[in-house]
């Protein structure tokens, strides 16, 4: 990485607003930058926007009906929406909640889905690699690869979200975007995937939605806290946390609300 | 007050055995009729069975009093009742299956608009209609008016029509299964609506379609009624669907109408029975193996 790139931000996103209904909007007026190889948090009490945010960063919340949006969202200075779908989500991967893993795919099939799914044919040594490289980059590839070829869905909740993150970076995206990864977890299979995310950031630019504000505090770079579909404060996480400037984000921090 | 405590237990355990009793009684009555009727129809019907039962069309009155007359199985077979039902069912199955896996699939996605509603209580509708009057449509429809004349291609469309709702149900009630998180981890890959529902929505609720499929076609294989005013019947082996065919509920009907045929009655009772049963054991089977939601 040259130093210009990791100066210039990923992702900029200028006066966001997202209405799942004429005039109700769930994202107001949202402008911040997401730098390259870090990890960025978005905090909030439930219902605050910040999945929608996250959500929009990949255009995966045209998938509601009667969406609403204005403003934009420039990934290396160019808009999203202006990308077709495919090419965006190709760049900009996702991990959800809950592991999904495809319930009928194996292991392998998982880590190669998004080829086979968008018809994008792999020589079978290709596909071998491609497999190896992202179970090794998860931490998964000594735990699964005597059984590459069962079905995903008999490995652990935990190992089953680090396959869903296999599945995501075998794309080589440039962005990853985290849906509270760890919110179905238990703690020893959060503080790997936590580890995990440490690791990732070398590679990937991470975003990440936690109500986990100690989450937050321990891995993130940057913080991003919302309220009310507001972006109320972003920065630095250290300084976030420790200086608050808005009476919001202080009153949340020490849990007066949320 | 222990006391009073003691009784009401002993009293609860006396009111659960004799629930229990009258469950399992319940279920002994409604197993047994199954097996008294396999056995009935197997008693009174192996005699036939052989090989010429489903290589040779059925026998003529005068054969078939030739050999009761003189104790001898009855020459012949229900091979033109078989391939009929094969064909007919094949045809309306190359139809109602992809048609209703798509409005299934439709109704599925668009669950609450007001059109899919309506297409949803129609599809109700359909459903309930009598067989016969699903023949006496394709009697009108195709007999008049495409083939002029009885054909397998109007028994087919009627056997469509009564295939068409238990699959479109079917395949709803099967993707209303599947997580919402897996269409998204679909889409978040970047696959297309289309490529996500034949790639992952289909196969994924693989064990549900079959069973549906499977269901619908042992429903369709005993049908009666709408092939008599569409089919009608033939006494030999055709694969024209433009000509009548016979069928296997057909043949039982025909048999049953010639004092001289009886006992094929309850053989091809007996084989139309069993193959019905091994349809649906397949779809348990398959259901089993292919099941991931």
């Amino acid at each position: 990485m040259s130093d210009t790139h990791t100066t210039e931000p990923v992702l900029k996103i200028e006066g966001l607003s997202i209405a799942y209904e004429p005039g109700r909007y769930a994202v107001k007026d949202v402008s911040a930058t997401v730098r390259r190889n870090s990890i960025t948090a978005i905090m909030g009490p439930s219902g605050c926007g910040k999945s929608t945010l996250l959500r929009a960063m990949n255009r995966m919340h045209e998938l509601y009906p009667n969406i609403e949006t204005k403003g934009d969202i420039l990934l290396d200075g160019q808009s999203i929406f202006s990308m077709s779908v495919i090419e965006l989500r190709r760049k900009v991967g996702m991990v959800f909640q809950r592991p999904n893993p495809f319930p009928n795919m194996t292991i392998y099939e998982n880590v190669v889905a998004g080829y086979s799914l968008n018809d994008i044919r792999l020589k079978k040594n290709q596909r071998d690699e491609i497999v190896e490289n992202a179970l090794r980059n998860v931490t998964l590839w000594d735990e699964v690869k005597e059984f590459l070829f069962r079905k995903g869905t008999f490995l652990s909740g935990g190992q089953q979200q680090r396959l869903c993150v296999a599945r995501a970076i075998a794309f080589n995206p440039e962005v990853l975007l985290l849906d509270e990864p760890t919110s179905a977890l238990d703690p020893i299979a959060t503080s790997k995937i936590e580890d995990l995310l440490g690791e990732l950031k070398q590679k990937y630019t991470l975003v990440l939605v936690t109500h986990n504000m100690s989450q937050a505090a321990r891995i993130s770079d940057d913080s991003m806290f919302m309220y009310l579909g507001e972006l109320v404060e972003s920065g630095r996480t250290e300084t976030l946390f420790t200086t608050p400037k808005d009476p919001r984000t202080e009153a949340y921090l020490t849990g007066k609300f949320g | 007050m222990d006391n009073l405590l003691i009784n009401n237990i002993s009293r609860r355990n006396r009111t659960n055995a004799r629930l229990k009793y009258i469950i399992i009684a319940g279920a002994v009555i409604t197993v047994v009729p199954i097996f008294l009727i396999v056995g009935n129809l197997a008693l009174k019907g192996y005699r036939q069975i052989n090989m010429a039962f489903f290589t040779e069309p059925a026998p003529d009155t005068f054969q078939a009093m030739m050999a009761t007359s003189s104790g001898e199985v009855i020459p012949g077979g229900i091979a033109n009742g078989l391939i009929g039902s094969l064909l007919m069912v094949l045809v309306a199955s190359l139809v109602s299956i992809p048609l209703g896996l798509m409005t299934g699939v439709y109704l599925y996605e668009n669950g609450t608009k007001r059109y899919a509603n309506f297409i949803r209580s129609l599809t109700e509708i359909l459903q309930g209609v009598p067989s016969i009057i699903l023949g006496i449509i394709a009697y009108l429809w195709i007999v008049k008016n495409i083939t002029r004349g009885y054909s397998a291609l109007a028994g087919s469309t009627a056997l469509t029509i009564m295939m068409l709702p238990l699959i479109i149900r079917s395949t709803e009630e099967t993707m209303k299964m599947i997580p919402v998180t897996i269409r998204e981890a679909a889409f978040a890959l970047g696959t297309p609506y289309y490529k996500m529902v034949i790639k992952v929505l289909i196969p994924v609720s693989f064990s549900g379609l079959a069973t549906g499929v499977l269901l619908a076609l042992s429903r369709i294989l005993g049908e009666t009624a709408p092939l008599m005013l569409t089919a009608l019947g033939s006494p030999s082996v055709s694969l024209d669907l433009t000509n009548p065919v016979s069928a296997v509920p057909l043949l039982i009907w025909d048999f049953y109408n010639d004092p001289n045929m009886v006992n094929l009655v309850w053989s091809a009772s007996l084989f139309l029975m069993v193959f019905v049963l091994s349809m649906n054991l397949l779809s348990r089977s398959i259901a089993s193996k292919h099941k991931y939601i």
